[in-house]
């Protein structure tokens, strides 16, 4: 599959390479600290009761991406108690708070339906898949706020080349783990649970679609989808389901959680469009976090050049 | 009770005490502390507040009969006016942060969106109600015809939840609440209504409606 860069974007562009250097240093810093950690951990859990569910792991030597955009990232700590994560609760500031003991291992992910090697993938196993690397993408959530966040992972074709897509498959289901007893907030989510996404499988095969490890350099925190998650940065964010357990290759469009809760107001595409409103609301302007006025949304959050020609000739306001 | 409601220091300590949730909306504009959206988390609290106001507000009349405080009726003027002045706040973190103070813009999104549209009409009915609020409105216009001006709470009321209903994704739980709130609310007045014709007792001048002692 073709892989083109994002437009008019060097490498050179993303990061200059100084503070590039002193990242790569701080992280190796960092990869020594958790060394030490792990060492010293028998020490440590006499002194204080491990808290498992805070431990992020590091990551080291990830490789930069081409579709990295250059705008100003949003800080980790607003990224992580600012979430959509209604297995948690439904307020923004919910999920930071209820999902702290979220239990993400083991994770298995099963990969399942019209393809010619069904696995059932460890979360190691999914790390040692692809080299990892860091993406830094716009995230454009339905509700008009935006975010920019360094995720870590690698193409999500990757996987689906692993298992061999038969030509019968033609969409791809994606369903989150659901434990009513880890999530009891679910209940008054006021959507059915466990909560199921999909894409078209040229869409899940476009290089910009993310299986997500991680952020800020380090493994994602329970309440942004650990410990494995889509990113997909042209739709709209409950696209990018989070906290994975399946993934099924199938002929038919599957059911979607938001467009089974009201299909007029959420449809399959989901894809970012200024011009097509949301019924009850205007999609035209979005608030980056961190900012008081609001900026014009761009088609296709910006990814245009990458997804466009997917949906040539389609009626994007019938497909929204 | 009824010595603790006439004082003179009651109402300056209920004044007080609408001041808290502004106050301390300021501290955590000062202390930077309105989380990682901070115009949303001003957009929600001022519209939460309008509401818990035009409640507490609706509360003045039932609960005068109900629990046989007629001096509650001096609450119920600066209890009106908070509730207005909670919803000007709100207005102004959507023409401000929203709508970059453009009143055109801002006209076109109200006729274009039902809830903003609908949370708009609750906005202008209560511009009347602050203006007309003072005695002297009250006896420029009559008591009679300025007590069914002032009905129009009613509807604000019941847009303003309709307002919140149109804007949450799935979780109604709090919108219902306030829904609810505002039916009994709404409800015991039409109980009240009816038990009154239905009785047929001779009319009584609706004192509270036009007491002048507040």
């Amino acid at each position: 599959m073709l892989i083109r860069k994002a437009p008019g974007l060097t490498y050179a562009d993303i990061t200059p390479k100084s503070v590039y250097l002193d990242r790569r240093k701080f992280l190796r810093a960092m990869g020594i600290v958790g060394a030490t950690a792990v060492a010293g951990k028998g020490l440590l859990d006499l002194a204080s009761p491990p808290q498992t569910a805070l431990a992020a792991t590091q990551f080291t030597g990830l490789i930069k991406s081409p579709f990295s955009t250059t705008e100003k990232q949003n800080s980790l700590n607003d990224v992580s108690h600012y979430n959509n994560f209604y297995e948690f609760g439904t307020d923004k500031s919910d999920p930071a708070k209820n999902a702290q003991n979220f239990k993400t291992t083991p994770w298995t992910v099963s990969v399942e339906g019209e393809v010619a090697k069904p696995r059932k993938l460890i979360l190691d196993e999914i790390l040692k898949l692809a080299p990892l690397e860091e993406r830094i993408y716009r995230h454009r959530c339905v509700e008009r706020w935006s975010i920019v966040v360094p995720w870590i992972g690698f193409s999500f074709s990757v996987l689906a080349k692993l298992v061999e897509p038969t030509p019968k498959a033609r969409y791809v289901a994606f369903e989150t783990f659901y434990d009513p007893r880890q999530m009891p907030q679910a209940k008054y989510g006021g959507i059915d649970f466990p909560y199921v996404e999909g894409l078209r499988l040229d869409e899940a095969m476009n290089p910009l679609t993310l299986l997500c490890v991680g952020m800020y350099g380090e493994s994602l925190p329970p309440q942004d989808g650990a410990p494995v998650r889509m990113v997909i940065p042209w739709k709209y964010g409950y696209k990018s389901i989070k906290s994975l357990v399946k993934i099924r290759f199938q002929e038919k469009e599957p059911p979607t959680t938001w467009n089974r809760y009201s299909s007029s107001e959420y449809g399959f595409y989901s894809n970012v469009n200024p011009n097509v409103d949301h019924p009850r609301w205007s999609q035209s302007k979005e608030r980056r976090l961190g900012e008081i006025f609001m900026r014009p949304t761009v088609m296709f959050n910006g990814y245009g050049d990458q997804v466009a020609s997917m949906y040539s000739g389609m009626d994007l306001k019938k497909y929204h | 009770m009824r010595a603790l409601l006439i004082s003179k220091w009651a109402k300056f300590a209920v004044f007080l005490i609408c001041l808290i949730p502004f106050a301390g909306l300021v501290w955590r504009i000062i202390k930077s502390d309105l989380g990682a959206n901070p115009v949303e988390t001003l957009q929600h609290a001022t519209g939460d507040w309008t509401l818990r106001f035009l409640v507490f507000t609706l509360c003045i009349t039932p609960f005068r009969k109900l629990f046989k405080l007629p001096d509650l009726i001096r609450f119920r003027r600066m209890l009106g006016l908070f509730a207005f002045f909670y919803v000007s706040l709100h207005f102004l973190t959507y023409l401000g942060p929203d709508q970059a103070f453009d009143f055109s813009g801002m006209l076109k999104d109200v006729a274009k969106r039902p809830f903003i549209t609908v949370g708009f009409t609750a906005f202008v009915l209560l511009i009347p109600l602050a203006i007309t609020s003072t005695a002297g409105w009250i006896r420029r216009i009559g008591g009679k015809r300025w007590q069914m001006l002032h009905r129009s709470i009613y509807f604000a009321a019941v847009f303003g939840v309709i307002h919140y209903y149109w804007l949450v994704k799935s979780d109604v739980r709090k919108p219902l609440f306030y829904g609810a709130l505002v039916a009994i609310l709404l409800l015991w007045r039409l109980g009240d209504w009816f038990f009154k014709r239905r009785s047929k007792a001779p009319l009584r001048v609706a004192a509270p409606h036009v007491s002048m002692n507040s």
